[in-house]
């Protein structure tokens, strides 16, 4: 087949796609990288072209903007924190499910990946009466062992932390299916020799498991990581951001000042993100990935 | 050694038990409650209803505008869904068995979209749709998600497994590659089809900050929306309410789910993304 007849083929397949694509991602990702050193604002929009340049005005208004860096710092904790707790909370569910031990596994996978299909919202209804500080289950479970429970997501102490909690709870699920893909084709002659050499199921784990699984928690770390980064909607329902900017993340300091109509500042904004997401992906292959250079 | 076995076994049990109830208790606790009157969820939160109610339903059903919600969550996650399952798979052939010029940057380029995070896009996005005349219509819901990029990763890797030799054989016969795709390739797609169709579907369904923003007027807002507007916005109802709104959101993923849950689980496991 001549060269331009392959093209034609191959593009053609390729167009519907692409041209949608193009529309609605791509020049998306260009635009906001334009209108970050603009100071366009939403009463702008009908004479785009009457904006002002402004260099790199917004990004150092961002740093100098104490509800930015407040924000920062929130979604800092809730990385820093919460991908590692979910990760664990995964692993322990991949392997006590792939224990051997246990019968009905399909049921636990089942019931532990439900949060993950659930919607958000549904989701925060439910939480919200159940961490209520009078009425909630969960404090009536405390008060009944002797323990006076907190308000939960009306204190600034405890909101960001019922935060990481809900989401660990939610998102552990899905981390738990592919660490068990990952945890099913280690081969079972490994621990056997193991257990003949006498080591113990500890020992199995440290030397076993958890090297030959360093491919899949990278990139379980990656793919939680570039999630949790973009925390917005968790807090958006439980909390709206509150009290006093403890649940602010940076995602939902950009839909505010999306919402004040900022366009040029909340451009600026989003693409901090981004360059948080590919330099924190950056530093899980260096940490993670560094021994074997494959993953 | 079999002593220790039965006492690990019975700690694993435990452990793995409580988190179960952990976890899925919520959920039984919501459609538990949701057949509660008002006054019971209040005065005793846990428990079976002394006696079961519907009213909570049925006034989300005749009160509220849930039917027209329900409708325009169906219809919006239809669209998005078939959208994808059509472009992905086409782009997916090229991507896989066709060999064009710049195929390669392309591949890349859509790649390279799952890392931008969702805010970078959302506000030109906005303008866009606006300007087009789109807000708070059916298009403006659906356009900007018909094209995924996962859609794209996922057909590929399918498809490069699928083995040449079928393809060459239609081509030496004289198939044109679009009688090719629609005849030989797409049928062997199914496996691959459904598990995106589902995740699709899914995402869809549950998609919130989008329709938050693009649907302004009550008979565009999408289920999630409208539960949202209601559970912490201006209108606030009755908790009852809010807890039968949150089934009917729940109840046809979770069917679904259970359902086809091979699918879901074999495409998570395989891309590793949701």
């Amino acid at each position: 087949m001549p060269r331009w007849r392959r093209a034609l083929t191959g593009w053609s397949f390729a167009a519907p796609f692409t041209v949608l694509f193009l529309v609605f991602a791509l020049l998306p990702v260009v635009a906001s990288l334009v209108m970050s050193v603009t100071d366009l604002r939403a009463t702008d929009l009908r004479h785009p072209l009457a904006v002002n340049f402004v260099g790199l005005g917004n990004y150092t208004r961002l740093f100098e903007d104490a509800l930015f860096r407040r924000a920062a710092v929130n979604t800092l904790v809730f990385v820093v924190i919460g991908v590692p707790l979910t990760i664990v909370l995964a692993m322990a569910a991949a392997n006590g499910l792939n224990s051997g031990l246990i019968r009905f596994r399909a049921l636990f996978r089942v019931g532990f990946y439900l949060p993950v299909v659930t919607s958000i919202v549904a989701i925060a209804v439910v939480w919200r009466f159940l961490l209520d500080p009078d009425a909630g289950i969960v404090n009536s479970l405390l008060g009944a062992v002797g323990i006076d429970g907190p308000a939960w997501l009306q204190d600034s102490r405890t909101s960001l932390g019922s935060i990481i909690a809900m989401a660990a709870w939610r998102n552990f699920g899905s981390l738990m299916v592919i660490f068990l893909a990952a945890l099913q084709s280690i081969p079972v002659d490994l621990y056997e020799a193991a257990t003949l050499d006498g080591a113990g199921r500890w020992q199995q784990l440290r030397r076993i498991t958890l090297p030959l699984m360093r491919p899949a928690l990278l990139f379980g770390a990656v793919i939680t990581g570039i999630g949790y980064l973009q925390l917005f909607e968790e807090p958006l329902v439980m909390t709206q951001g509150g009290p006093l900017s403890s649940t602010l993340s940076m995602s939902y300091h950009i839909y505010n000042q999306f919402g004040f109509g900022n366009y040029g500042y909340a451009a600026a904004a989003s693409y901090v993100l981004f360059v948080a997401i590919v330099a924190l992906s950056a530093l899980q292959f260096r940490l993670l990935g560094a021994r074997d250079g494959t993953s | 050694m079999a002593r220790r076995d039965l006492v690990a076994r019975i700690v694993l049990y435990a452990v793995l038990l409580a988190a179960l109830v952990v976890v899925v208790g919520p959920f039984l606790w919501m459609l538990v409650s949701s057949f509660k009157t008002e006054g019971e969820i209040r005065s005793a939160p846990t428990g079976w209803p002394s006696h079961w109610t519907f009213t909570n339903y049925r006034d989300l059903f005749s009160r509220l505008n849930f039917p027209q919600y329900f409708a325009n969550s169906a219809i919006v996650a239809l669209l998005v869904t078939a959208g994808n399952l059509l472009f992905c798979s086409l782009i997916g052939y090229a991507l896989a068995k066709l060999n064009f010029p710049g195929r390669k940057a392309l591949f890349l380029t859509v790649l390279g979209m799952l890392m931008v995070p969702g805010m970078v896009t959302f506000v030109p996005q906005f303008v866009l749709i606006s300007n087009m005349g789109l807000a708070n219509s059916y298009a403006g819901l659906v356009l900007p998600f018909l094209a995924g990029p996962f859609g794209v990763f996922l057909m590929r890797q399918f498809l490069l497994a699928i083995p040449d030799d079928l393809i060459e054989a239609a081509r030496v016969d004289g198939a044109g590659e679009w009688r090719i795709f629609w005849r030989i390739v797409l049928p062997l797609c199914r496996p691959a089809l459904a598990t995106l169709g589902i995740l699709t579907f899914l995402a869809s369904w549950n998609n919130f900050l989008w329709p938050l923003v693009v649907a302004t007027t009550d008979d565009k807002y999408t289920l999630p929306v409208a539960l949202a507007l209601y559970s912490i916005g201006q209108n606030r109802i009755y908790f009852g309410l809010l807890l039968a709104g949150a089934v009917v959101v729940v109840l046809p993923v979770l069917i679904v789910f259970l359902v086809l849950q091979k699918h879901f689980l074999r495409g998570i496991a395989t891309t590793g993304l949701k």
